[in-house]
């Protein structure tokens, strides 16, 4: 007869028993139905070329910045984040206000998440690595961009970390 | 003052900021994607390494748009760092620069500080903690809390999710112990 101590369930293989992009991991994904051509990824590629030189031209990709930002000696980055989330909120609110489609006549899609505590740990861990390189991960690919050749290895570093995190991640409280 | 001298100058926070907080609107009415950028990193893993570990078994290729967007970051950085670059250092706090300056950090030139972030500091205790425990931790950490500033600071907070204002708050305090208590240790090996 089973130990009864041995027979617990595993809550966190019981809530995901999918493992698709989707599982823990409910932003940054694609939630289009239509199938797109391949071309129409140079649109994307348009928006990331003026996103990263609005991250370069405001400094937002600077180690120094980041550390004015941690020590309270400099308004820029909270002005920079703050106003962002203001102006995403409101457009947010437009869309579902007017019910905005996509391009493509689609519905917008906004998917509420779910707490855990990898939030919480990650999140720690995460800000240890952003005061350290002075990065987020955009600011990775920027920070290269600008010649700071040296910022591949962080970014191999970080791709790393997250394949570690992928390979142990049922063993991680979550 | 010409456009493009005006161009060259640092942008203040509140162009960038709000710039910034339109591609949230942008992405989602061109195709429905939610904005992040943490997530290319584990495509980059699903399409390179994926080591029949499940967390990276899903169709990455649904998702190359992600790598396009981090692609056209790296190109946005080289068009901006050549074509638009600022002539002068950066503008340092003078109390950050006071105190760096204790740490042999005096260039003020590029975006990372040459005096730190430069291929000979790599093979340094201080330089390999800086560069490759400091991007682990940003992948890894990224993925444990399930985004980055992007996806939760800005997607996050602007879709009103409670749990991203938790991520941010942990990025937050994670910077603060990191930039005050740690760094300065690291800085001094």
């Amino acid at each position: 007869m089973p130990n009864p101590a041995f027979v617990q369930t595993d809550p966190i293989n019981e809530l995901n028993t999918d493992f698709e992009v989707r599982s823990l991991d409910t932003i940054c994904i694609n939630e289009m139905e239509t199938k797109e051509p391949w071309t129409s990824n140079f649109k994307y590629l348009a928006i990331g070329i003026l996103f990263g030189i609005v991250f370069v031209k405001a400094e937002i990709v600077s180690w120094f910045r980041i550390q004015e930002m941690f020590r309270l000696q400099s308004f820029h980055m909270y002005g920079v984040i703050g106003s962002a989330v203001v102006v995403g909120m409101i457009s947010v609110f437009l869309i579902k206000k007017f019910k905005v489609k996509t391009i493509y006549g689609e519905e917008i899609h906004f998917h509420p998440r779910k707490f855990n505590k990898g939030q919480i740990y990650g999140g720690l861990l995460f800000g240890f690595g952003w005061a350290l390189t002075g990065a987020c991960p955009g600011p990775l690919f920027a920070q290269i961009g600008t010649g700071s050749t040296v910022v591949i290895i962080t970014l191999l570093s970080a791709i790393a970390g997250t394949w570690v995190y992928g390979k142990f991640r049922d063993n991680l409280p979550h | 003052m010409h456009f493009i001298e005006w161009l060259r100058q640092p942008w203040p926070w509140y162009v960038a900021g709000p710039l910034i907080g339109l591609t949230v609107p942008a992405l989602l009415v061109a195709g429905n994607k939610s904005f992040g950028i943490s997530s290319s990193l584990r495509h980059i893993c699903a399409a390179c390494i994926p080591a029949k570990i499940p967390f990276f078994q899903y169709d990455w290729k649904k998702e190359a748009w992600n790598l396009f967007f981090v692609f056209g970051i790296l190109l946005g950085g080289i068009i901006a760092g050549s074509l638009l670059a600022n002539p002068d250092p950066v503008a340092v706090n003078p109390n950050l620069m006071q105190d760096l300056g204790k740490y042999g950090v005096n260039d003020y030139h590029g975006l990372v500080p040459p005096d730190l972030f430069n291929w000979p500091q790599l093979f340094t205790a201080r330089g390999l903690i800086l560069m490759v425990a400091g991007g682990f931790m940003v992948g890894f950490g990224t993925r444990y809390a399930g985004g980055c500033t992007s996806g939760h600071s800005i997607m996050g907070l602007s879709t009103l999710q409670w749990p991203s204002l938790v991520a941010t708050c942990c990025f937050m305090a994670g910077g603060f112990i990191m930039s005050n208590l740690i760094l300065p240790i690291i800085l001094s090996l």
